[in-house]
């Protein structure tokens, strides 16, 4: 099955294409069409892991070529596919949840009229989300990576009758736009100092390179990561992109494409162990955008919004693991598996919410829900849990090893990366408890024509089984390092560093910090009143609540200036440029104009121009003596 | 006296028949200007056929009539034709040509 | 050697009546002169040792070339006149330098040349046969072709096909008709026999005079009698009649009375 890996991608991209050419006419069976695309994408995807694990760990991984794309001659990029332990389990995590979020979709987008498109344009993103992480060189992962992009726009504009949806996804689109530009550049230096973009040859050439090089190309990596996983400062995309249909921001926005830029850096492993200092920005990155996402995570009512800020704060996490170097590398994919089971998980809790509330998504108007849909409030609570990292939830076996891994270093930096990290797991509890206390517990403040309902078992039992991944994967994948020794071949294998604290009392201080977040939380949304209306809020809430100004900042500081520029330039295009041309033109126009007078009709004028040209030859030759 | 005096003569009768062609506007007296420059270069060839003793500067002058001849006839018939289409020979008139 | 009495009259013949290329007003003077110029030339020609040549000049020129020159001045109308006055800005001063200079340079030109003496050849009608028939045959025959060329060339030039077909007299009195002329002939003079009629002029049905019917020469010569007299006879004799008849065409009667009336009073 590993060789045949590329059927992963071609199922759901025919399915894809079939859907969106037949058009109306596949409206009755298309989102079985979907889901079966998606669900058999995962068996080749769980037939290649059982190929794997029966081979010994150094050759597990396996790189077939299908044809060459870019027969161009110092540049040669194949299409080749990468089927080794990181990608196989991208490919797991991608098509197991994006199966049961297919099937999900199947009930959530029953009254859609456009139900077929949206399963065609998932299955694209599926496509290209796999095209992404099986890639074997990094112009290939560029074309997966501007694919879900492309689905990630379409899906974020999906009802895009709704003017603030469409912008939103142009939104989207745009500050991905500025991170793919990193990615470019990033490629561009590659291919000058590698001669190659493919991963094994950056590999082998990234030991001899400078440090300068290594770090020039790591930075613009961030930056392409930054841009596709919400990392500061090109983060303000995310909680726009909850506009997209909740299945949509649960498999896009929480699971999987905003991992992304977490892959790359993972992928980027021999760039980064070369650029110590890149790993510190891409750590810092990561640790500031943790603390931003969960102070924004605070303050919002929105129950997507905050979940979304959510995912930018683990996501923090997995940056700040991955800027940790090899130590990291393993546990920030470790924690972007479980994370991707109970953050979709609760995407879906929230959708089933919300298909019961009427579309509402205020939690101030939520409340009392968990008599209403006992199935959704087990679920959510199950990943409330795994995200909080109570023992023994999944969530307490990824984030704890990042916490730990981020006290290990010297100087500053294990207690700046392992102080955010452990402040940010108790500010996780608090959002997060206040998110499922304001939701399931108090006192119902339900608009009156709200009934809410328990959800179909289409849609409850994908919700069942990521639950029950949420509470147990992590247990299971911890168990005996299982998870770590997989990916061992391509993260390497990190040495056993000791971190400045004891590791007991790291753990002992999550702990601490979740319950006090979490008591908190309970005292203020649980037990006590939630107004209806948001209160007058101090400063800071303010500042969170608008994400922290980020987009007047960005408005501030790039569109008014690249407005101005443009405009500038466009003068100066008009003026100068079209100028000088125009000028031009109309100077060869007047000496026309000019020489057209010559043209005076008159016959005896031009015989005496000819008399003239003979006298003038006449006197070269007498004068010059010919 | 050296028949080179004849070439003096050629030269100035050259000069007054250009001189003419650029100043009359009637198409026949400019025509004829034309016709006293191919006389002058015509007297030149005879001139210098007596200086160098030889033949061929009189047989060029002959050809220089004939073809003079077919020249005339051509353009007098097109004088003619303009005439017929506008009512005049003036040169300065079909000033069409004017850019 | 060539004689300084020819060159001195050939140079006059020639240079004086060219000037008249620039200063003459009618075409036929210049034509006339250029007839001169060609004579001149033709005895230059004789006196360089080229008989043969100088005959064709005066056949050619004098007599073809010249002379077709005339007939087209005719065709065109040989009594036009030029106007002097130069309507191009500068071009009197551009014709004089450029000429002038032109004289100037190929005089220098000519001055500095040195030709060594050799043998006179006289190219008498035999010795121009030898060369052109021998050496130059070819260059005769193109010039052949040529000529009928330029014949052709005039020929068809100067044709004017005929676009409608001749107008036949019925048709030509139609278009008179349309165009409001006189649908008959002109009145003729003389109603009056009794005079030397050519001089009075006719009526009109009214009894006045009608002025063109008299020949125009006889006007300009104030022969031209104005006819009261025949009229006031006429008057006097044709009133009576004119109540006993029935009403006719007015016109009609008086040119049947007319001759009549006058017959009457002539006896």
């Amino acid at each position: 099955m590993q060789s045949l890996i590329w059927l992963a991608i071609a199922l759901p991209l025919a399915s894809a294409a079939i859907l969106l050419c037949l058009g109306r006419r596949a409206d009755a069976w298309g989102h079985w069409a979907g889901v079966a695309a998606s669900g058999g994408a995962f068996l080749v995807g769980a037939g290649a892991l059982l190929e794997m694990l029966g081979k010994p760990a150094e050759e597990r991984a396996l790189d077939t070529t299908l044809y060459r794309f870019i027969p161009g001659g110092d540049l040669q990029v194949d299409v080749g596919l990468l089927a080794d332990p990181l990608s196989i389990t991208f490919v797991l995590l991608i098509t197991f949840v994006g199966t049961l979020i297919h099937v999900y979709s199947v009930a959530y987008m029953e009254h859609d009229p456009d139900r077929r498109r949206f399963f065609a344009y998932l299955n694209l993103f599926v496509a290209a989300m796999l095209l992404l992480v099986l890639a074997d060189s990094y112009l290939l992962l560029f074309v997966g990576w501007e694919g879900v992009g492309l689905a990630s726009y379409l899906l974020i504009g999906f009802w895009n009758q709704r003017r603030e949806y469409a912008t939103a996804a142009n939104k989207a689109f745009f500050v991905n736009r500025v991170g793919d530009i990193g990615l470019i550049i990033a490629m561009g230096l590659m291919f000058t100092y590698f001669g190659g973009l493919d991963f094994a040859t950056v590999a082998e050439s990234a030991p001899a390179a400078t440090t300068a090089q290594l770090t020039a190309i790591g930075l613009m990596l961030l930056v392409a990561a930054c841009g596709k996983s919400a990392q500061f400062p090109l983060q303000s995309w995310l909680g726009d992109a909850m506009a997209g249909p909740t299945p949509v921001s649960a498999l896009i926005h929480a699971a999987t494409m905003v991992t992304a830029g977490v892959y790359l850096i993972v992928r980027s492993a021999p760039v980064f162990n070369g650029a110590p200092d890149a790993q510190v920005v891409v750590a810092a990155v990561g640790a500031f955008t943790l603390l931003l996402g969960a102070f924004i995570g605070m303050a919002k009512d929105d129950i997507k919004k905050a979940l979304a800020a959510s995912t930018m704060s683990q996501i923090g996490y997995m940056m700040l693991a991955a800027g940790l170097g090899p130590i990291g590398y393993a546990f920030a994919i470790f924690h972007l598996v479980t994370h991707g089971f109970f953050k979709a998980g609760m995407f879906l809790g929230a959708g089933s919410v919300m298909h019961g509330m009427k579309d509402q998504v205020d939690m101030r108007r939520f409340g009392a829900l968990r008599t209403a849909m006992v199935v959704t409030w087990v679920t959510f609570g199950l990943g409330w849990l795994a995200i909080l990292g109570v023992p023994p939830f999944s969530g307490y076996f990824s984030k704890d090893k990042i916490i730990e891994a981020a006290f290990v270093g010297e100087g500053w930096q294990p207690w700046v990366f392992g102080g955010a990290a452990l402040i940010g797991a108790g500010l996780t509890a608090f959002y997060m408890s206040r998110l499922f206390f304001m939701t399931f517990h108090g006192k119902a403040r339900w608009t009156d024509d709200q009934h809410p309902h328990e959800s179909p078992a289409l849609m409850t039992v994908p919700m069942i089984i990521l639950a029950v991944g949420s509470a147990f994967l992590g247990l299971f994948l911890a168990v005996g390092d299982r998870f770590t020794h997989w990916l061992e071949p391509v993260t390497g294998h990190a040495e056993h560093h000791e971190p400045v604290l004891p590791i007991p009392v790291i753990i002992a201080a999550t702990l601490i910090l979740v319950v006090l977040g979490a008591a908190l939380a309970w005292f203020k949304y649980g037990r006590g009143d939630v107004p209806e209306e948001a209160p007058a809020a101090s400063l800071a809430t303010i500042t969170a609540r608008s994400d922290f100004f980020q987009d007047s900042v960005n408005r501030a500081v790039f569109q008014r200036p690249g407005q101005h520029l443009t405009r500038t330039l466009v003068y100066v295009d008009a003026a100068v440029v079209d100028g000088a041309v125009n000028k031009q033109a109309r100077g060869w126009a007047s000496l026309g104009e000019a020489s057209r007078r010559l043209q005076n009709g008159q016959v005896r004028s031009y015989a005496a121009t000819m008399l003239v040209g003979l006298v003038i030859l006449a006197a070269v030759i007498v004068v010059g003596g010919l | 006296m050296n028949a080179m005096a004849f070439v003096y003569l050629a030269a100035i009768l050259f000069s007054i028949g250009s001189a003419a062609v650029l100043l009359r506007r009637n198409a026949i007296v400019a025509f004829m200007g034309v016709e006293l420059m191919l006389n002058a270069a015509n007297l030149a060839l005879v001139a210098f056929s007596r200086l160098h003793g030889q033949l061929d500067g009189q047989i060029m002058a002959f050809f220089v009539m004939v073809v003079a001849a077919a020249e005339v006839v051509v353009g007098l018939a097109i004088i003619i034709a303009v005439f017929r289409a506008r009512q005049t020979i003036s040169l300065d008139e079909p000033a069409e040509l004017k850019g | 050697m060539v004689s300084p009495v020819l060159f001195w009259v050939v140079a006059l013949l020639t240079v004086i009546p060219s000037l008249a290329l620039l200063f003459a007003r009618k075409a036929v003077h210049i034509a006339m002169s250029i007839v001169l110029v060609m004579v001149g030339l033709a005895a230059a020609y004789v006196g360089l040792g080229a008989p043969f040549l100088g005959v064709v000049q005066i056949v050619v020129y004098t007599g073809a070339v010249m002379m077709l020159f005339l007939f087209v001045l005719m065709l065109v109308g040989v009594d036009q006149r030029e106007n002097l006055k130069e309507t191009i800005k500068g071009q009197r001063w551009i014709a004089f330098f450029t000429a002038g200079g032109l004289a100037v340079l190929l005089i220098a030109v000519i001055g500095r040349v040195t030709i060594a003496p050799a043998d006179e050849v006289v190219g008498d009608p035999e010795a121009i046969a030898l060369v052109l028939f021998d050496r130059y045959v070819l260059v005769m025959e193109v010039l052949g072709m040529l000529l009928i060329t330029a014949a052709i060339g005039a020929l068809v030039m100067t044709h004017t096909p005929r676009l409608l077909p001749r107008k036949t007299q019925a048709e030509l009195h139609a278009a008179r008709v349309l165009a409001g002329a006189d649908p008959v002939n002109k009145p003729m003079p003389g109603v009056f026999a009794r005079h030397n009629a050519l001089d009075v002029p006719a009526l009109d049905p009214d009894g006045n005079p009608i002025e063109h019917s008299v020949s125009r020469v006889l006007e300009v010569r104030d022969q031209m009698s104005d006819g009261a007299e025949f009229r006031e006879r006429l008057d006097s004799t044709a009133n009576p009649e004119d109540h006993q008849r029935p009403h006719h065409a007015p016109s009609r009667e008086s040119d049947q009375r007319a001759p009549r009336a006058s017959e009457e009073d002539g006896k």
